[in-house]
């Protein structure tokens, strides 16, 4: 019953696939290594042990936890470490590694920036947008939101109420409606209201939904076609309690849209983030700011060391 | 084609299979790749320490059993184990004298709202009259969000003003309801974290003041190692009833159900698996094992395919299949029968290994493939089709013109055939057959 729907399916794809190039990864060949990994060791199994399980439970990920204790052990031979508090400080080292310090945002540098977020449901856009705004607005920038998300219910009075508090104004759209026009509308409006910055909500999606993905990327060709490089930031918002499914949400937005950063959201929650080191290393994507908290106020930029600290932290 | 675990187990047990008696070192070895794939998966490193450890005593000591193999043996201890960790699926308990009253808990964007909607669309389809209350006083229109779904499902939304504290608004809903004659109510709470001591405090007032005959923590699937604290937060200082696991729809693997069932014991009650107001499904242990060891939704696929299939047909296709006999004239059939199935992509993400193909391709690249693959066997002479073999460079041409399409694209498809006869014999010749490599879980 099930082989012949299969190999047909399978088939299909197959040809498919050898037209497109599709992502296929395997991470099955370093998986068995870990086992040999954990047994023998320069310090104690035991130490090794708690490394792992450190990073495992910050959801650093099986493949880059691996790819860590792997450098590690390496260095702990070739610099002959010997003390566990010395092998920590290597391991802050790696991780600092795998964060590099970005280029400054691609903001600022002409009359009118555009940004765009993005996310899964409930990840934390409107939130952190209102953040940014009251962010970027401090800083002396005349910013406007365009509400985009018009499929959630209530989401346009959600964004409504916080750019009222974040003193900002909003460009909305009819439930329901393209969320390309309100786009388009919001940058007439910036222009003609004399505004340097548009952020703009969208509505959460999971990145395996592809027609949502596709009206994504329209969303995103509006903002390009009136606004020279546009947008010139488009940020992913993750859930800092998330965990591997993270790495496949960048993978799949960054192929969609282009995604240029990383906001982590609910930092202040006991989650540790740690699935950003992957994103960073399989993907490139710096993470900009860190939500922490529900407040206005309570949006940082990122600061890697901090972050960092934050992992060994007992909670 | 089939990586991850399958692969890797394939791999092992073929290694094993000669084998007659289950010792210790196999075991290791397959427990190895189940504790990766587990972690893989999300479920918490403690979680999956005590798992290991659980299967690995049953397994060791356990009889061989003539009909498997030690290998297959060793993981039909970790299905069962697995399966008995997330436990019987739960059902709403609702009784006592009305009106009921289901309290949804859980973190900020955990997906309470919704689903609070979807069980009032639920519990009304099943002949009750729910209602719903706006408790979430914080999030700013999250209220109005309610009210919206209330209005578009026709059920009652009892709300006030956000200055009201939420057990007053709670015990005025409860008192409406029963005005109303309404015989379940839905308290939709605000999100918060399970470290927020005067969020939780207001929780357990909401409890004390309403009594609910159930408290639900609704959990996004996605979640990562914190669903342990998270579940223990909520449990210890509310007292839970039964988990909700939401977004399911997505390409998580779900392996924080395991970490929150085993912290908290509760059953799991429902999944959500949509934006929509009926994305609701019942929970299904076997089904959510095999996800989260990575093994594809094989039960839904084969009650699809029974669906879509003439069961006599489909076995004459699969002995064909077997047999290699299997021509394109079969696989023009099959073709047609898999497409009434539904989207490829939501099949193919049903079978173990092919999910992440299933992502990367769109609906429409799929659509078009198939009429192409349709097309092109179409422009085949019926000799063609029972014998590829003789399409040479001159047929191929003629049938790349007749179908539309280019030599390339059937020269692809030709080679794929191929591979899949090939592919075939050496099922073939195997004792297991590629359904029992596939159903090696179930
Ligand atoms: N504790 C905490 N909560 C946050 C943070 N950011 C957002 N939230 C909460 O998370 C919930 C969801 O946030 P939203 O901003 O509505 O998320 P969204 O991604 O816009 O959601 P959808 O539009 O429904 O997909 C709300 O209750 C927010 O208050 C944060 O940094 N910390
Ligand atoms: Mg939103």
């Amino acid at each position: 019953m099930l082989l012949a729907p299969l190999t047909v399916s399978a088939m299909v794809v197959g040809i498919a696939q050898s037209i497109k190039e599709g992502l296929t990864r395997t991470r099955n060949a370093i998986f068995s290594r870990i086992a040999g990994l954990l047994g023998a060791s320069e310090v104690t199994a035991a130490t090794w042990e708690e490394l792992e399980e450190l990073l495992i439970q910050a959801d650093v990920g099986v493949e880059t936890t691996l790819h860590l204790v792997e450098r590690l052990r390496r260095r702990a031979s070739a610099e002959a470490i010997i003390r566990a508090d010395a092998l920590q400080a290597a391991l802050r080292e790696e991780l600092r590694a795998l964060l590099p310090s970005p280029s400054p945002l691609n903001l600022g540098n002409r009359p009118l920036d555009v940004i765009l977020v993005v996310g899964v449901n409930g990840s934390g856009k409107t939130t952190s947008i209102a953040k940014l705004a009251y962010f970027y607005r401090q800083q002396g920038r005349r910013v406007l939101l365009a509400a985009a998300d018009t499929f959630r219910a209530a989401a346009t009075d959600q964004l409504s109420i916080w750019a009222e508090r974040a003193g900002v104004n909003v460009i909305t759209g009819a439930p329901g409606g393209d969320p390309g026009a309100v786009i388009f509308d919001s940058l007439q409006a910036a222009r003609a209201r004399g505004m340097d910055m548009v952020i703009a909500d969208t509505a959460g999606r999971l990145h395996t939904q592809y027609n949502l993905m596709a009206e994504l990327r329209k969303v995103r060709r509006v903002a390009a076609q009136n606004v020279a490089g546009a947008p010139h930031e488009t940020l992913l918002v993750l859930d800092a309690t998330t965990g591997q499914n993270a790495l496949s949400q960048a993978r799949h937005f960054l192929e969609a849209v282009e995604v240029t950063g990383v906001i982590l959201a609910k930092l202040d929650s006991t989650a540790k983030g740690g699935m950003v080191f992957a994103i960073s290393r399989e993907l490139g994507l710096p993470v900009r700011f860190v939500g922490t908290g529900e407040k206005i106020g309570d949006l940082a930029p990122f600061d890697p060391d901090a972050f960092i600290a934050g992992l060994f932290d007992e909670t | 084609m089939f990586e991850s675990l399958t692969d890797k187990l394939q791999a092992v047990f073929k290694r094993l299979g000669k084998r007659g008696v289950l010792r210790e070192a196999d075991v290791d070895e397959v427990l190895r790749e189940i504790r990766l794939a587990l972690l893989e998966a999300d479920v918490h490193y403690k979680v999956v320490k005590d798992f290991i450890a659980r299967v690995r005593e049953r397994a060791v000591g356990a009889e061989i059993t003539k009909s498997l193999t030690p290998a297959q043996q060793v993981v039909k201890i970790v299905r069962e184990e697995l399966v008995k960790t997330l436990g019987e699926p739960g059902r709403l308990e609702l009784k006592g004298p009305a009106p009921y009253v289901i309290m949804l808990v859980g973190l900020q964007g955990s997906g309470k709202t919704t689903m609070a909607a979807k069980l009032a669309r639920y519990l009304r389809h099943n002949g009750h009259f729910p209602m719903m209350v706006a408790a979430d006083t914080y999030r700013p229109a999250a209220i109005t969000q309610l009210e919206v779904l209330g209005r578009q499902l026709e059920i009652p939304v009892h709300s006030e003003g956000p200055s009201v504290p939420p057990p007053r608004i709670c015990a005025n809903g409860i008192q409406e309801a029963r005005r109303r004659g309404c015989d379940v109510v839905i308290l939709d709470t605000a999100g918060r974290l399970q470290i927020n001591q005067e969020m939780m405090r207001e929780l357990e007032e909401v409890k004390r003041t309403v009594k609910p005959v159930e408290v639900l923590l609704v959990a996004d699937a996605m979640t990562g190692q914190e669903a342990v604290n998270v579940a223990a937060g909520f449990h210890q200082q509310v007292g839970l009833t039964g988990l909700i696991l939401t977004k399911v729809d997505g390409d998580a693997r779900g392996g924080a159900a395991i970490s929150m069932r085993s912290v908290t014991g509760v059953p799991i009650k429902f999944l959500g698996t949509g934006e929509k107001t009926d994305a609701l499904e019942l929970f299904h242990p076997d089904r959510l094992a095999s996800r989260i060891l990575g093994m594809g939704d094989v039960l839904t696929l084969i009650e699809r395919a029974e669906a879509a299939f003439d069961a006599e047909q489909a076995a004459r296709l699969e002995q064909k299949l077997r047999e290699a006999t299997f021509d394109l004239e079969d696989f023009l059939e099959q073709l047609r029968q898999v497409r009434k199935m539904g989207p490829l992509t939501q099949i193919l993400d049903m079978i173990p290994g092919l999910g992440r193909l299933a992502q990367s391709i769109s609906p429409e690249v799929t659509d078009r493939q198939f009429k192409h693959v349709e097309a092109i066997i179409l422009s085949m002479t019926p000799e063609e089709r029972r014998n590829p073999r003789i399409i040479n460079s001159s047929r191929k041409k003629r049938i790349a013109r007749g179908s539309g399409t280019t030599v390339q694209e059937v020269n692809a498809l030709l080679r794929q055939f191929r591979q899949m006869q090939d592919l075939m014999k050496q099922v073939g010749k195997g004792k297991k057959g590629l359904r029992g490599m596939l159903g090696m879980f179930g």
